[in-house]
């Protein structure tokens, strides 16, 4: 009777656990893993912006700020977005700075949903999508993405998930895990369909900087979309500064201050020393973005060949960090798949299907991996595949 | 730009294998065009980059601000040139400002230094004045950062 679990409200309970978690739990314990697990980028914080950090300690930054944050922060926000994504957003009222992207969709979502309220989202998909819809009391509908497009996410798909009573599009273009992107046709159908059918998009443009081909468009640049449309951002992956937790939001002020309500009486603000990184990182750290992003771009080219040497299918993410190859010409199952392979040979990979049930069947290889590592990955990747064709014969 | 000199440039420290890989081409490729800079003497040759601090037999250290004479026709090459030369010296370079060549040195003690200095440098014909300076301690060689301990950064093994 004495059960502390009977106080956990139902939602909760319910919430299934991060199907990387367990996963996690065995490679953790292991010594000379070679990860390609890791959602995040291998390049630690330019220096210029660690130092920023640390002369903003020296000055004697440690107050709250703004709910919104620093409005330097958020005019500089403005000019970045302006300059790279062609769109116009007020730094005093339009832009909010939050405790990274998943903050920022956090409040978006709480602002926006009503208990069930459904909410459309393509996947495979980042780990949070799903619950933080279940958090705010939203009902997830999935939209399938498949590795033929290059894991692009189709209007058709959407026009076939959506049903009466969806007020919500989320999409996260590249995309974490498949590096799938849209390409301008693609947007514009998108766009049309959100119009039709009176959605507002939660557009979570995290790797819109990491694109390699074809440059990165965002669908709040369509017609009718800017007002519909919250841009989600942040620093994390372009400026690899994902343990300062800064994201921002822009959208019509209205949206953003019903966001800032939520923000306001759970965050207050985000942190100011990472603020004041962040605001150096785009006066003076664009050309880092660049350096990281040739890097990433090699590595990419370098990984998806040896996969499909190896005999593991996959296609050329546009975007992003990650490698989806398809692991069903091994016949085994995405979790066999990566156990066998963290055993046999000490790679980490991660399955899939924690990503939604369209990663059944393949498995998600960070290239945010120095090349050394990541040669050697590929080897061993390689030696695995083959051992398992030899089994089978 | 020559793949492989991108490669070299950035520091990487590659063995031929894995800039073969880098670059999607075959290690026959990769050494084509490493004969290529040597001819076109872009690749001068390998070096290792070393802290030697710790050990006893550590090299003294010195830059040498160096005014010459420019000579007609030849500016500050010839005695650039032939300074240069000296096996001592391990780089040399013109310089804007209040002197003209800026020469790194090493030598196996103080004296031997500073007898290069006062019988083989100064006495060229068209050297002016030296100015030297001791390197006390080094903080970072060749792109490596030395003495900052190397912390592991506490990536996690696994992240979504």
């Amino acid at each position: 009777m004495n059960d502390p679990k009977r106080y956990i409200a139902r939602h909760v309970v319910d919430l299934p656990k991060s199907g990387i978690r367990d996963f996690f739990e065995i490679v953790a314990k292991m010594s000379d893993v070679i990860s390609l697990g890791i959602g995040e980028p291998d390049f630690d914080t330019p220096w210029h912006i660690r130092e920023a950090a640390i002369y903003a300690l020296e000055r004697g930054k440690t107050h709250y700020t703004s709910n919104l944050g620093l409005i330097e922060l958020r005019r500089a926000i403005s000019a970045y977005v302006a300059k790279h994504y062609q769109l116009a957003y007020r730094p005093e009222s339009d832009v909010i700075v939050t405790v990274g992207v998943s903050e920022a969709i956090d409040l978006a979502l709480r602002a926006l949903v009503d208990p069930g309220d459904k909410v459309l989202f393509h996947e495979p998909c980042y780990v949070s999508y799903h619950p933080s819809v279940t958090l705010a009391h939203g009902q997830a509908i999935g939209v399938t993405t498949r590795a033929q497009d290059g894991f692009a996410l189709n209007a058709e798909d959407i026009a076939r998930a959506w049903e009466p009573g969806c007020k919500v599009l989320m999409m996260n273009l590249p995309c974490n895990p498949t590096g799938g992107t849209c390409d301008r046709e693609r947007l514009e159908k998108i766009a049309k369909f959100a119009v039709e059918k009176d959605l507002i998009v939660l557009s979570d443009e995290i790797y819109s900087e990491l694109v390699y081909e074809g440059g990165h468009v965002s669908i709040a640049t369509f017609p009718g979309m800017k007002e519909r449309t919250l841009f989600l951002h942040g620093f994390s992956k372009a400026f690899a500064m994902t343990g300062f937790r800064i994201g921002y939001a822009c959208g019509p002020a209205e949206l953003v201050e019903a966001m800032m309500k939520v923000h306001q009486y759970s965050m207050l603000c985000a942190p100011i020393l990472a603020q004041e990184a962040a605001l150096e990182a785009l006066l003076r750290g664009e050309d880092d973005v660049l350096r990281m992003r040739e890097q990433y771009q090699r590595r990419r080219d370098l990984i998806v060949r040896r996969l499909n040497e190896a005999g593991l299918a996959c296609h050329l993410p546009r975007g992003a960090f990650y490698a989806f190859p398809s692991i069903a010409a091994t016949g085994l199952s995405e979790r066999d798949f990566a156990y066998g392979l963290l055993e046999a040979e000490k790679v980490a990979v991660v399955p899939g299907a924690a990503f939604g049930p369209s990663g059944r069947g393949f498995v998600r290889a960070s290239f945010a991996t120095g090349y050394t590592q990541l040669t050697e990955a590929c080897d061993r990747i390689e030696r695995y595949v083959q051992g398992l064709a030899a089994k089978r014969r | 730009m020559n793949p492989v000199l991108k490669l070299l440039a950035e520091g990487g420290n590659l063995s031929t294998a894995q800039m073969a890989q880098v670059a999607g081409l075959s290690q026959a490729e990769i050494e084509r065009h490493l004969e290529q800079l040597r001819q076109d003497k872009v690749f001068l040759g390998w070096r290792a980059v070393l802290d030697l601090s710790r050990e006893a037999s550590a090299a003294v250290r010195a830059v040498i601000e160096v005014k010459i004479t420019p000579e007609r026709g030849g500016g500050f090459n010839r005695l650039a040139d032939r300074i240069s030369r000296f096996d001592e010296v391990e780089s040399c370079y013109l310089m804007s400002g209040g002197y003209d060549l800026l020469i790194f040195v090493a030598g196996p003690s103080l004296q031997k230094v500073a007898s290069f200095v006062s019988e083989r440098l100064s006495t060229i014909e068209g050297v002016l004045s030296t100015s030297t300076h001791f390197m006390l301690r080094s903080y970072k060689e060749g792109g490596y950062l030395i003495g900052a301990p190397a912390e592991p950064t506490g990536r996690l093994k696994v992240a979504p």
